[in-house]
């Protein structure tokens, strides 16, 4: 924030010279020589393309190396159609499942005075520090053949595991605290007042959370769903575990890619990667417009 | 206060939404994880240990929190510097790299794990110049360290920079005119305060790192002993129906992101009672 105002400093008009010099004064308080700041912003740059950059760019290099007929011939191939169509699936499932517990989550939390409300909160963000694997594993111990409820849905013939409801199980934990997150600290910041008024005006319950909590949280909840849904299609560790690996299936994108590559048809992996890829890209980009939207109702809300 | 607690009782709802949070935040988180402890509770004492002490287990253990630690130290140390370079200078694409951190966060860990591979492999274009000068790193140890580097950077960089950017000018100033040097500015006065930020940021990515799965079993090798991680064995005994043990080495994992959680909390309480609310 105080280099924003800094920016706004050298790009003031003349009469604001003096003021500028004085602070260009009292910055070369707070600044390096010019050879110490060059060697670091080149060692973050090299860090930041050899890591990220790189292999970012590696996954369409890979994808597009026998040519644009290739990449899309492996798109088409059904076994890529059904993985596309199966993620989808499964992300819709998980988003909306998240959202609407985020939503009456951060009511609860964020509205009302409770104590034991930051071991809540602590209990929503578990799966982010559970290990994804892990996050199949419990499943597996829930619903498989020699889990607690596995005898019980052998006999319904009830299929859980190696199916979409695991699957979809599955996202949902390793996706379950993003909307709440992106809404408890939003929500908390805008208080109750607004709420009691149309209440108190007369307002039912729901026509207050629709017609004056959601105007003011949308940003967030665009946020929450977001970032949930890049995870929920991108998921791993925690599919691999409950999917089962069966062809044309239960093979989500990322397994898919995983299959493939292990069977060296890189051309046809890196296919896949490439559409998650520009998920993760698009979905940063995204990111970036939500925030500066979000931090504008921040300071609105400020003055 | 009571005038406060007495208002925001008008709103309606709680009972309903509180009822819906609590019934399926166990549905869905608490009680699978239950299942777990409930799983490793059937074996016995000995049986436990005799799953954690087997060569196997203690060796993919070591692999992935010793690599993992390792990471997060190199993470704590690249951070520091890619915030200090994004929040206090200005370069030509510095927004765009700011954005960048981000995508070991958004990228999904198979498409990191296939593209850090293809990278590092020896004909790679990372791998090639290495094996040149007879550094292997797909397929090795070395490999892992690179994935959990990766996948880490986000967890130092998103922890520190906004506590740097809060940070307050007049205190280093006063340092300065009092005729600190610079590196003494730095070490004395403002590493100190980013200090609980830091070591946040470091327990994340070592937490991050130590379940990873994704972004490094392509590049490991998973050679059993040697350059097999611990979430993979769980993976392996559950493809070999040997649910206790992969139970028992899930528990052991589990604790230790408790522990980590637990840890994080209490950093973050200690930093907000060190610095004053603005």
């Amino acid at each position: 924030m105080t280099m924003q105002i800094a920016d706004g400093v050298s790009l003031a008009p003349p009469e604001a010279t003096a003021r500028a010099h004085k602070a260009a004064a009292r910055n070369n308080l707070r600044t390096e020589p010019r050879a110490v700041r060059i060697a670091i912003i080149t060692l973050a740059i090299a860090f930041l393309s050899m890591f990220v950059v790189l292999p970012l760019v590696l996954v369409f290099a890979q994808a597009f190396s026998r040519g644009i007929l290739a990449y899309l011939a492996a798109l088409a191939e059904p076994e890529a159609l059904a993985a596309i169509k199966l993620t989808l699936v499964v992300a819709a499932i998980s988003v909306s499942l998240n959202l609407v517990f985020g939503l009456v989550a951060s009511w609860a939390i964020a509205k009302f005075e409770f104590t034991g409300k930051t071991f809540l909160i602590t209990l929503i963000d578990l799966p982010f520090s559970v290990s994804p694997v892990i996050s199949g594993l419990v499943f597996v111990l829930l619903f498989g053949a020699q889990g607690y409820f596995g005898g019980w849905l052998r006999d319904h013939d009830i299929q859980v595991l190696f199916a979409v409801p695991g699957i979809a199980l599955a996202t949902t934990f390793v996706t379950f605290p993003f909307v709440a997150r992106a809404l408890i600290p939003l929500m908390q910041e805008q208080g109750t007042q607004e709420e009691e008024a149309a209440i108190s005006l007369g307002a039912s319950g729901l026509q207050t959370f629709f017609r004056v909590t959601l105007p003011n949280i949308k940003w967030g909840v665009l946020y929450g769903v977001l970032l949930c849904n890049a995870r929920a299609m991108g998921e791993f560790g925690a599919v691999s575990v409950v999917s089962g690996h069966i062809r044309g299936e239960t093979n989500t994108m990322p397994l898919l890619v995983e299959i493939l590559y292990n069977e060296y048809q890189f051309v046809a992996a890196f296919a896949i990667a490439s559409l998650l890829a520009m998920l993760a890209l698009i979905t940063l980009i995204a990111k970036t417009i939500l925030e500066r939207h979000l931090d504008e109702g921040h300071d609105a809300s400020d003055h | 206060m009571s005038a406060i607690a007495a208002r925001r009782r008008t709103l309606p709802g709680f009972g309903l939404t509180m009822g819906l949070t609590l019934t399926w935040l166990s549905v869905i988180i608490l009680i699978p994880l239950a299942a777990l402890f409930l799983r490793s509770t059937e074996l016995s004492f000995d049986q436990f240990w005799g799953i954690l002490s087997s060569r196997r287990t203690l060796n993919a253990l070591r692999v992935s929190f010793g690599l993992a630690f390792a990471a997060a130290c190199v993470n704590l140390v690249m951070g520091s510097i890619i915030v200090w370079a994004l929040v206090r200078y200005r370069f030509p694409g510095r927004r765009i790299f700011d954005a960048i951190v981000d995508v070991p966060f958004a990228l999904p860990t198979a498409v990191a794990g296939v593209a850090l591979t293809s990278l590092f492999a020896e004909k790679g274009w990372l791998g090639a110049p290495l094996a040149a000068l007879g550094i292997k790193v797909a397929f090795t140890p070395l490999g892992i360290f690179v994935a959990m580097i990766f996948i880490g950077i986000p967890f130092v960089v998103r922890t520190v920079q906004p506590v740097l950017q809060d940070l307050d000018p007049e205190i280093e100033e006063a340092a300065g005119s009092l005729g600190a040097s610079r590196w003494q500015t730095i070490i004395r006065v403002i590493l100190p305060s980013l200090a609980p930020a830091l070591l946040t940021g470091l327990a994340l990515a070592f937490a991050r790192a130590v379940g990873e799965y994704g972004s490094v079993i392509f590049i490991a090798g998973n050679l059993p002993n040697v350059s097999e991680i611990a979430p993979l064995l769980i993976v392996i005994r559950l493809s070999e129906f040997r649910y206790a043990d992969a139970t028992a080495i899930a528990v052991i994992m589990l604790v230790v992101s408790f522990v980590i959680i637990f840890a994080v909390n209490r950093l973050q309480r200690w930093a907000q009672n060190r610095i004053p609310a603005h």
